[in-house]
């Protein structure tokens, strides 16, 4: 540690910190070509999935990808219902363990690729670029005074950026609402309040963070880097700057020999270059969202001095240690105790939820015992039970549903309101059915102890789904 | 600012706010400018909500505050919601008034609907003394049984919550136990031998030499109401007297009490406070929360 030397005081210390302004210099090369290639696809997902249809019949929507309609979740042929929200979470579960692996081969290219933050900031770049031109005259223009140059530039950049926040906004809630209908309702002003409410929010939202915010959110905001570190290991191939090859670092005039120094030639290109503002040689770092743009900066430059490409690439730690000792470098070891641990949960959470979605099933029985009495006495000496009989039909036809009830010998068994020990019932589909069951068993065939197994049978399919539940009666030793 | 002397730590370079705890000072590090940018739009924020929400006190004669232009009533919203409410329950609680108590209970949906809405009633109006569930409490009957007072049949259920028991009108509910032992009736040895008595009836003891002698004053006194067996009569709403169920409890001294002082307890007339809906969905309820009527 070095120790802290005192900086001399300024007298106008300002109340906040300012940003630094990053003007990422546009190159060319592979990953640039595939991260616009990737924005495009990214882009055309996030817009489009909305308004592919899928038809489930007539009383059903036929929007394919669907969330909280009534409630449900519409995925094509999937449809998943409230009390079944553990998919959700095992995507949820998938999507982060599909992180952890990615990270722990490949870096960051969550970060550098597929974000939504990358995306879209690369977007409001390109924009910018647009209105503004390349890194060099972004500098000029900010520094230049308020002629009408700037200000239509500026002002023409910052209308396309809210028109795309907006469009932003309004793709998201088309999720949430049949598309077409919603698009109709939406610009006749028809909507409901929610939808505009969450328009305007996603505007301001994807405008601050991509337009003015960007490489902030990722620093300041984000959890991911954070964690990072403990995902990737000195394994993983990171975007590296290969010192053991650039140093010592310099630069270099035409005919110098190459001997005694690295291949730098200290031109900044990696550092123009890189939307957040940071140095790559610099080695790993919080900021760095390994988005290879630099790669493709230094690859350029190295064609053009006559040296090899690739002093910037994704590289390993180890394998930049084992290069500067001298020694030759291993091959990528794709089969490493965390890749496989992670490959074999995903595994098996994918099957297990194949599993669970192949097998659901149509109905379910939900059984409440009755906590207020939870028994009574009947004149006859029987011991009688109240339950609270849920059937849930998951389809939309009617069912034909029959209960049964095991466990205790001599139970009396009916259902209000129907034929006494009539347990055949027909339930209404799409929803919620309740009955209320009435058990009477004589006294001495309980003991306080007692279960009771209530299954509920489709009569058509054969299906079924049985409850547990306890028989209350006065304890007895 | 600038003419106070600047603390300055010494450690960092960054200012202090000034303040000192036990020689622990705090540095004065800037905010970011996001923050600061939030705060602003807050304080914006404020002045638009001021203009669309009722928010300032107002002057006198302008009623208790600032409308606002969106002329916003949380009052109003609640009293709209109700009313959505009220006529999403209609067509269901019309159907209600249309069917009898049987159709009702026999018609798997307007069941559910009577039951929901029965639970909710019974929970605001009944639990306080019948208990949750109907569960019942010393002096209460227990309604989740198959012992009834006065009928556990729906009509009679219906009738019972519509005009009370004990009430002052005419379709209510009506009888009264004499006060054997207030009044005179009986002397305290012949109410001691009668309750002796009632007990035997239900086994509660074995007979004995009060007891048969309580016989005797059981077939002069009781047997009007309570029948010559003790099984009662629901149309006096006489309770069965050799059942296991004890509206005020069964020990030697509870039953003296009532014989010497019947407590004769009351309900109201639900038909005068609650609409015929509920009264019906109430019916449905409490019968279903037995299943049986006895």
């Amino acid at each position: 540690m070095t120790a802290l030397k005192p900086t001399p005081p300024s007298d106008a210390q300002p109340m906040y910190k300012k940003r630094e302004p990053v003007h990422p210099k546009l190159v060319s090369g592979k990953f640039r070509s595939f991260k616009f290639a990737f924005m495009a696809l990214a882009l055309a997902v996030y817009y489009g999935l909305p308004w592919i249809r899928w038809d489930r019949g007539p009383d059903a929507p036929d929007q394919a990808i669907l969330f909280f309609a009534d409630g449900k979740f519409y995925f094509g042929p999937i449809e998943i219902w409230p009390q079944e929200v553990y998919y959700i979470t095992g995507i949820l579960i998938l999507s982060s363990l599909g992180l952890f692996l990615v990270t722990s081969l490949f870096g960051r290219v969550w970060c550098g690729y597929a974000c939504p933050q990358t995306v879209w900031t690369d977007l409001y770049i390109a924009v910018e670029r647009f209105f503004e031109g390349d890194r060099n005259k972004r500098i000029k223009l900010d520094r230049a005074p308020w002629t009408f140059n700037k200000i239509w530039r500026k002002a023409a950049k910052h209308a396309v950026w809210l028109l795309i926040a907006a469009a932003t906004g309004g793709a998201l809630v088309f999720y949430f609402h049949d598309a077409p209908s919603l698009a109709y309702n939406f610009f006749t002003g028809h909507a409901p309040t929610t939808a505009y409410v969450f328009v305007a929010i996603l505007t301001f939202t994807t405008y601050s963070l991509a337009g003015t915010m960007r490489e902030q959110v990722c620093t300041y905001l984000c959890p991911w880097p954070r964690i990072q570190a403990a995902l990737t290991d000195e394994d993983a191939l990171n975007v590296t700057y290969r010192w053991d090859r650039g140093e010592p670092r310099g630069p270099h005039k035409k005919n110098d020999t190459w001997d005694g120094r690295g291949d730098c030639v200290d031109c900044n290109a990696c550092v123009t270059a890189c939307p957040m503002g940071i140095d790559i040689r610099n080695g790993a770092q919080l900021e760095c969202i390994h988005c290879a743009l630099c790669i493709d900066a230094c690859d350029d430059i190295m064609k053009k001095v006559g040296r090899p490409t690739g002093l910037i690439a994704y590289d390993s730690d180890k394998n930049v240690e084992l290069r500067a000792a001298g020694q030759p470098a291993q091959k990528f070891r794709l089969f490493r105790p965390r890749v496989i641990i992670y490959a074999v949960l995903i595994s098996a959470i994918t099957a297990l939820m194949a599993y669970g979605l192949f097998t659901r099933s149509t109905f379910e029985l939900n059984v409440l015992k009755d906590r207020s009495p939870s028994f009574v006495q009947l004149s006859d000496g029987r011991i009688q039970n109240g339950y609270a009989i849920k059937l849930v039909n998951k389809r939309i036809d009617p069912k034909n549903i029959r209960l049964e009830v095991t466990g205790i010998e001599g139970a009396d068994v009916s259902l209000v309101g129907e034929e006494h020990g009539d347990l055949d019932v027909e339930i209404p589909g799409e929803g919620v059915t309740r009955f209320r069951m009435i058990i009477k068993i004589p006294e001495d065939a309980v003991d306080g102890n007692d279960r009771l197994r209530i299954v509920a049978i489709d009569t058509e399919t054969g299906e079924q789904d049985a409850n547990f539940i306890p028989f209350s009666s006065p304890r007895r030793n | 600012m600038s003419e106070h002397d600047k603390d300055i730590d010494a450690a960092t370079g960054v200012e202090t706010t000034g303040h000192e705890w036990d020689g622990i000072k705090e540095l004065n590090n800037p905010l970011p400018r996001w923050w600061l940018y939030i705060f602003y739009i807050c304080i914006a924020w404020a002045v638009v909500y001021w203009i669309f929400m009722p928010a300032w006190p107002a002057l006198p004669g302008m009623g208790t505050n600032t409308p606002g232009i969106r002329n916003h009533s949380d009052r109003a919203l609640v009293a709209e919601s109700i009313d959505a409410l009220r006529s999403a329950r209609a067509e269901n609680g019309a159907a209600l008034i249309e069917a009898s108590v049987e159709d009702i209970l026999a018609d798997q949906d307007l069941r559910q609907f009577a039951m929901a809405a029965g639970e909710s009633a019974f929970g605001d109006n009944c639990a306080t003394c019948h208990g949750a569930g109907g569960r019942g409490a010393p002096g209460y009957p227990t309604l989740a049984d198959d012992v009834w007072l006065w009928g556990g049949g729906l009509d009679e259920i219906q009738h019972t919550i519509t005009y009370g028991v004990r009430q002052e009108n005419m379709e209510s509910r009506f009888s009264m136990m004499p006060a054997f032992g207030r009044d005179q009736v009986l002397s305290a040895e012949e109410i001691t031998n009668v309750a002796h008595y009632v007990r035997t009836l239900s086994g509660l003891e074995e007979a004995s030499d009060a007891s048969i002698a309580g016989q005797e004053v059981f077939e002069w006194n009781c047997v009007a109401c309570h029948g010559e067996a003790g099984t009662g009569d629901q149309f006096q709403g006489a309770p069965n007297l050799t059942d296991r169920d004890w509206l005020y409890g069964s020990d030697m001294a509870t039953v003296q009490a009532t014989i010497y002082n019947p407590r004769n307890s009351a309900m109201p007339a639900w038909g005068e406070r609650l609409d015929e809906t509920t009264v019906k969905a109430l019916a449905v309820y409490v019968y279903a929360l037995s299943g049986s009527e006895g």
